[in-house]
């Protein structure tokens, strides 16, 4: 699988112009797919983050009057944990299985080799679109699951009669929040999109597949992004703490 | 000048790599020459066309396209020599994500970097020509095997190719679609395109290929021209011309 990632890589940076009236209109589908297409759900699972994380927390700080902790929480919590990584998952489960079952079926229909009679390169076409729209869709998709949970935050508070203005709310999470956050969850979410998106096209396209082999390799390609998203996500809590 | 050469070529099969797929195969086709390779279920007619076509790797000796040694890849030097042939694969194998003039315009637009307008005007007339003027919008699970084989010949034929390699393409038809291809190949050659079909049955093409060969055991045994088939001896084309 590390191969494949390389190539693919290695086929993104060397083919960057190459039939761009082809890629281009598969990389804004794969946007679409694995980002506008999620969005209700991730704003959504936003606004119960929000209500979980407030919900708890808040009943535990009243008890000790340190309601001014709240904002370090949601930005401890939501901006560096829970936001990319479940947004990621929910990338995963939505976009990542529908990619395992769309390249296996067309592996196992003969598509590829009919492709590379074309003299098209299977990786550059099937490929590169839906890393770069993967990595790109959960970027954007993950800022506004943070928004959303931030926001729903306050409001469950509000809810709640916790004596916290909008504005020193605000202020808590600014407070809370370091440069070096806005590099990582950056960085996070587009290696998080790139790397469920190496996982499950390899596992759809890269061993030829019979139609009956498809469901039990989408339910591998799901295991091993699961395993890739949390050894990522300790990889960067690891430059965050040497950080 | 010699369109296509393999000399003391072994091919492994892709899925089972220690099965020997084609062995020492000794084979030259002229521009514009017609061959028919017969051959039963098994015995490595595919593999030979695919092998043909660039899309399986020789394992030992050589093999050339207008001279030119062919390798696997997709650098811009390798493919050149590729897109000089067309394969049609066993029932058309098109992409079923495109509707069939997306099909035939893909090669068009990736190799030759064209607008969609110009694209699909080209594609549109190929589609014509093979009677496909009133399915162009259509996907292809919306037509018939018959209809999807001839938008593989359409999409095969989208890169002028000079060597046309057919794949069983009389197989399942009825007499008058049968006679259609005949008539269509016949058109082709004449245009000065290199046939080479393959078919587990020699008949329909005995009148009109004018060298042919037949597969057992995965070796392949050139038999001559058509006037050298009546006097050969070899069993298995017996039971290949068999009436």
């Amino acid at each position: 699988m590390g191969a494949f990632g390389l190539i693919t890589f290695g086929v993104i940076f060397t083919k960057l112009t190459l039939a761009h009236r082809v890629i281009r209109p598969l990389v804004f589908r794969q946007l679409y797919r694995a980002g506008l297409g999620v969005l209700p759900m991730i704003l959504f699972l936003a606004l119960a983050l929000g209500l979980i994380i407030i919900g708890q927390t808040v009943s535990l700080l009243s008890r000790f009057g340190a309601n001014r902790y709240l904002g370090m929480v949601m930005v401890t919590v939501v901006v560096r944990e829970l936001g990319p990584m479940m947004t990621a998952l929910i990338v995963l489960l939505r976009t990542g299985t529908a990619t395992v079952v769309e390249l296996g079926t067309a592996r196992a229909l003969g598509e590829v080799e009919a492709l590379e009679a074309l003299g098209i390169d299977p990786i550059h076409y099937f490929v590169v679109p839906r890393v770069l729209g993967m990595a790109i869709g959960l970027f954007a998709l993950t800022i506004y699951m943070m928004l959303g949970a931030l926001v729903s935050g306050y409001i469950w508070a509000f809810v709640q009669d916790v004596p916290l203005t909008p504005a020193e709310y605000f202020q808590q999470l600014a407070d809370s929040l370091r440069w070096i956050d806005f590099v990582i969850i950056a960085l996070k979410a587009l290696t998080f999109g790139a790397a469920i998106a190496v996982v499950t096209c390899y596992h759809g396209l890269a061993q030829p597949l019979r139609l009956e082999e498809v469901p039990r390799a989408t339910a591998r390609a799901v295991a091993q992004a699961v395993i890739a998203i949390a050894l990522t996500d300790a990889f960067f809590i690891i430059i965050y703490l040497m950080s | 000048m010699r369109a296509l050469e393999m000399v003391g070529v072994e091919v492994l099969s892709l899925r089972y790599p220690d099965r020997v797929v084609l062995r020492d195969v000794n084979w030259s086709v002229e521009e514009k020459d017609y061959w028919a390779i017969g051959g039963l279920l098994g015995t490595g007619k595919s593999d030979l066309l695919a092998t043909a076509a660039g899309l399986i790797p020789v394992t030992h000796g050589k093999y050339r396209i207008f001279g030119e040694e062919i390798a696997i890849g997709y650098e811009q030097g390798l493919i050149e020599a590729r897109l000089k042939v067309g394969l049609l694969f066993d029932g058309g194998r098109l992409l079923n994500h495109l509707s069939v003039i997306d099909n035939v315009s893909l090669p068009l637009q990736y190799h030759e970097n064209l607008g969609t307008v110009e694209c699909r005007e080209r594609a549109t007339t190929l589609l014509e020509k093979v009677g496909l003027g009133d399915y162009t919008s259509r996907m292809p699970g919306m037509i018939n095997r018959r209809l999807q084989q001839r938008a593989g010949l359409a999409r095969a034929l989208a890169l002028q190719p000079k060597v046309l390699l057919l794949d069983n393409s009389l197989s399942g038809l009825d007499p008058r679609e049968a006679l259609w291809w005949l008539n269509f190949l016949d058109q082709l050659s004449a245009d000065g395109i290199t046939l080479v079909v393959a078919a587990d049955d020699l008949r329909p093409w005995r009148g009109r290929a004018r060298q042919f060969a037949v597969l057992r055991e995965h070796r392949l045994i050139p038999l001559g021209s058509r006037e050298q088939l009546a006097e050969h001896t070899e069993p298995l084309l017996q039971e290949l011309l068999r009436d």
